[in-house]
């Protein structure tokens, strides 16, 4: 049983991605959209420490989209985290057993 | 496979609809079923025929009576939140006693209860929830 949690909220503004990282499993995957893209940061060095250290155990996604649409280049992703499209969206829904919206 | 999509907010002043639009595009184009998608809470605004966007901006209600028709979808708008917020059908607007021409319900939309929301829980192989 594996979950999908999106978070779609700057971590600057809420605190649901570190909820949605502390609540992760092992297997679970972790999908930025909306405003939560700016936690993929690399530049941004908080966010981006507490995102590679639940890397291990959970994968890490970004909604491609929504990085170019907040003129985030995907050479400041942190590495690891994998970027996807909205058909990349749906395969990571299907791919696991329930999705969590952290709202 | 079957998804359920739910939007809990409103066209423009979030982008969840937008996000949930896309998400739903996507899907179907991928082959996937959209079991249903349900408006809930500001969602219901989804639903309006009455919106006038500039014309070179995207039309957030159209879209999703345009994905309707080419798909077939099922958008459910809840009942208890579309009356609060002035989303009616002729019959509610005729019930309501709102007069004709009242009703503004977006084609290929449909009002119901919160059981078609509980059913695409069980139904649907995954829900996913767009919201603020």
């Amino acid at each position: 049983m594996s979950t999908l949690h999106t978070v779609n909220k700057s971590p600057f503004e809420r605190g649901s991605l570190a909820s949605a990282l502390a609540h992760a499993l092992p297997g679970d995957a972790v999908l930025l959209i909306e405003d939560a893209v700016v936690g993929a940061r690399a530049s941004a060095v908080k966010t981006a420490d507490l995102i590679k250290a639940a890397m291990p155990a959970c994968k890490l996604y970004v909604l491609g989209p929504d990085l170019t649409a907040r003129g985030i280049p995907s050479t400041d992703v942190v590495d690891g985290i994998n970027i996807v499209d909205y058909p990349g969206f749906v395969d990571l829904v299907a791919d696991h057993d329930k999705t969590q919206a952290w709202l | 496979m079957k998804i359920g999509v739910v939007v809990n907010e409103g066209p423009y002043t979030h982008q969840a609809s937008d996000t949930a639009y896309q998400f739903t595009k996507a899907a179907l184009e991928k082959g996937h079923e959209i079991y249903r998608v349900f408006f809930y809470h500001d969602g219901v605004n989804n639903a309006t025929r009455l919106t006038v966007p500039p014309q070179d901006e995207r039309n957030v209600q159209r879209n999703w009576s345009e994905l309707s028709e080419k798909y077939n979808l099922d958008l459910v708008v809840c009942i208890a939140a579309a009356q609060r917020r002035g989303i009616l059908d002729d019959s509610e607007a005729k019930r309501h006693g709102k007069g004709d021409g009242a009703a503004n319900l977006a084609p290929g939309f449909r009002i119901s209860g919160l059981g078609q929301l509980i059913e695409s829980g069980i139904q649907a192989d995954r829900l996913v929830v767009f919201g603020d």
